[in-house]
């Protein structure tokens, strides 16, 4: 791993003006993607994980745009690029795999086509070169008899297979960087664990990094080696995957892991957090978090936090704001008891394992 | 796919009689031929030997079956007015119809899917907006009053194309009188061709535009974008291909009401075509003429709904009901 990261996201702001004033979706988010690692997105619906995906690749539908922040690719910003300069980035340097394979796919163009064309817009190869080399793709990813299916359309294949194709496809010009957003949501459960061991394997084959956006912390227990927490457009927690699974220091991640629920675990009631996350038009001030959270204190509703660097990782709550001293120790240890969540642990050190 | 053929066949036959005793029913109620062939001064014996003639004596059930019988060997018996066999007429002002109509269709169509694909990409451009809004002059204004406003500028005004008739004209097979080879010919259809397809050519690019909107939106469009595919790849191959299923439709149809709709232009153009032969016909209650042109108009309507049935299965995979093996 070089000391420089392939992906820097430094400050990100993306904003919606709206007729009801100016959403920001995705608010001063920064975290690195080293070269080879896959780093998981976390959060709930509304927290900015696609958000800050399609603002990587400069696909956010107008009237959205990046008002600040920057986007560095191996330390050239990106986010400045015109049109047709980020077009050659996509595909090329950036894939992008999406939730529902069903409908990523032209259902009028066969699958050989697609990948064809994609892969000779971005590699000077003849159309021979590319047909073999698409093969060799839908190979890679998994498709039976490769070399008669690729004349196929995307209807006479099922779901999983389809999403396989469509990582065939993200990685057909060799990305450097694949943002895969929520690439099992639409799946069968059983076909789930394959494509995130698929998308894993190739990934680590070509040494490309990947940004995992998922809701679904199994995938990300398997999958990551490090994972970032959103909470309202801002990152809570960052840090690598087996510390933040069991044992997660921001309020908000802990309650999070104690709302997942394990099949190791031995059941019970799971936990929730009081309250629903507000919405974009109600961004409480100070710490998003703080309505909700059990040990917020004076400071929490005035000042917000930037992310403190603890251990290995990140966290952006004032009870580790070494400025506090000591008088919040208590509280800490009190998140780190209800983190420590035998089933979590016994989750996070099973995906250590198989990485 | 055979048997989805046969299927469509049957149904466009039994339309086809339908129209058929509609068109029969028209020589019974619709006025007395009898009286305007024979004017004043004819006998009682005139006229009872031209009624035997036309066998108007027989009961209706075999008047229709004799009809019907014509219809099938192409006979529609001999023009009240004009004398002469209606097929023979027919496949005179035929061709004039279907080439007026042809260049019409691909007008339309051409410039149809051009400005809606122009103004789906460019939705909030000016130029979009004002192609936008004068299409609905093309939708609102009446075909008759842009055959004039054309005519008034162009042949009146500035007096660069004729304002009626065919021009020269080429025979071609020993029939089919063309306008398409010869300069005089191909001046004279330009006006014609503008007036009956600018209401299609509106309804397409409206159609064209909405459907690319909707397809832009698609998330096959958005991983294409994140595939970096090339523009021109994505607007074109990608999403204009899917907004072809309707518009295929549409545009059938509306070339079966290019032919029909025809009359209005034939006529304010005095384009020697069956529109105007027909509308001939109604002055003088020429009823074979006029049973002819309906079922005519029938034949061409069936044969173009079956024809874009078909044209589905080319374009989308989807309908294709021999697809090989189902997913893995």
């Amino acid at each position: 791993m070089s000391d420089q990261a392939l992906l820097s996201i430094r400050d990100l702001v993306v904003e919606f003006p709206t007729r009801r004033g100016l959403l920001r979706p995705v608010d001063h988010v920064s975290f690195d993607i080293h070269r080879g690692e896959i780093l998981g997105v976390v959060g709930e619906s509304g927290a900015g994980k696609s958000m800050t995906g399609s603002a990587v690749v400069g696909l956010i539908d107008r009237p959205g745009r990046i008002a600040a922040g920057e986007v560095l690719l191996d330390g050239e910003p990106i986010h400045r690029l015109s049109e047709d300069a980020m077009r050659r980035v996509r595909g090329r340097k950036i894939g992008m795999v999406f939730q529902d394979p069903l409908t990523s796919l032209n259902p009028l163009l066969r699958i050989g086509d697609q990948l064809v064309e994609t892969i000779r817009t971005h590699l000077s190869v003849g159309e021979a070169e590319a047909r073999k080399r698409a093969i060799a793709a839908l190979d890679e990813v998994g498709i039976p008899a490769a070399a008669r299916r690729i004349d196929s359309y995307p209807h006479e294949f099922s779901g999983g297979m389809r999403q396989r194709v469509v990582i065939a496809l993200a990685l057909a010009a060799e990305p450097e960087l694949v943002i895969a957003d929520e690439p099992t949501t639409a799946l069968d459960v059983s076909v789930q664990a394959q494509i995130i061991a698929l998308l894993k394997r190739l990934c680590r084959e070509r040494g490309a990094a990947v940004m995992l956006i998922t809701h679904d912390m199994g995938v990300i227990a398997e999958a990551t080696d490090r994972v970032a927490v959103l909470y309202a457009g801002r990152l809570a927690e960052i840090g690598p995957t087996p510390d933040v699974l069991s044992r997660p220091k921001h309020p908000y991640t802990v309650g999070l892991m104690k709302s997942t629920p394990s099949t190791l675990g031995e059941g019970g009631r799971l936990h929730q957090i009081p309250g629903s996350m507000p919405g974009l038009r109600a961004i409480p001030n100070g710490c998003a978090f703080h309505p909700r959270c059990t040990k917020r204190f004076e400071r929490c509703d005035k000042e917000r936090p930037d992310p403190i660097p603890v251990g290995a990782g990140q966290i952006a709550c004032w009870l580790y704001d070494p400025a506090e001293g000591d008088r919040h120790a208590a509280a800490r240890a009190e998140l780190a008891g209800a983190g420590s969540d035998p089933a979590a642990i016994a989750t996070a050190e099973a995906g250590e394992g198989a990485a | 796919m055979l048997a989805f053929i046969i299927r469509r066949v049957g149904q466009a036959v039994i339309v086809l009689f339908t129209v058929g005793l509609v068109a029969f029913a028209i020589f019974r109620f619709m006025g007395d031929p009898v009286e305007n062939m024979l004017g004043q001064e004819a006998t009682v014996a005139d006229r009872a030997a031209l009624i035997e003639r036309l066998g108007l004596n027989d009961p209706i059930p075999i008047q229709y079956l004799r009809f019907v019988g014509g219809a099938l060997q192409g006979e529609f018996g001999i023009s009240y007015r004009l004398g002469r066999p209606v097929s023979e007429l027919i496949v005179e002002r035929l061709p004039a119809t279907l080439e007026l109509a042809m260049v019409s269709a691909l007008f339309a169509l051409a410039f149809g899917v051009m400005l809606g694909v122009y103004t789906g990409i460019r939705r909030d451009g000016f130029l979009a907006n004002v192609i936008m809004s004068s299409s609905l002059i093309g939708v609102s204004l009446p075909t008759f009053l842009i055959g004039i406003l054309l005519i008034w500028i162009f042949a009146v005004e500035f007096g660069w194309l004729p304002s009626f008739g065919r021009g020269e004209t080429v025979t071609l097979f020993g029939f089919w009188e063309s306008v398409l080879f010869t300069v005089s010919g191909l001046k004279s259809l330009i006006l014609p061709a503008i007036t009956l397809g600018l209401y299609q050519m509106t309804l397409i690019m409206r159609l064209v535009r909405s459907e690319m909107l909707e397809v832009l939106r698609t998330d096959y469009i958005r991983f294409a974008r994140a595939r970096g595919l090339r523009r021109q790849a994505i607007y074109f191959t990608h999403a204009l291909k899917n907004t072809l299923v309707p518009v295929i439709t549409v545009t059938g149809l509306q070339l079966g009401s290019i032919i029909a709709f025809a009359i209005i232009t034939e006529t304010v153009f005095q384009w020697p075509g069956v529109g105007l032969l027909f509308i001939n016909a109604i002055s003088f209650v020429d009823i074979p003429v006029m049973a002819a042109y309906l079922l005519l108009v029938g034949a061409v309507f069936v044969t173009i709904n079956l024809i874009v049935d078909l044209l589905y299965f080319a374009i989308d995979p989807r309908v294709r009901f021999d697809s090989p093996g189902k997913g893995a």
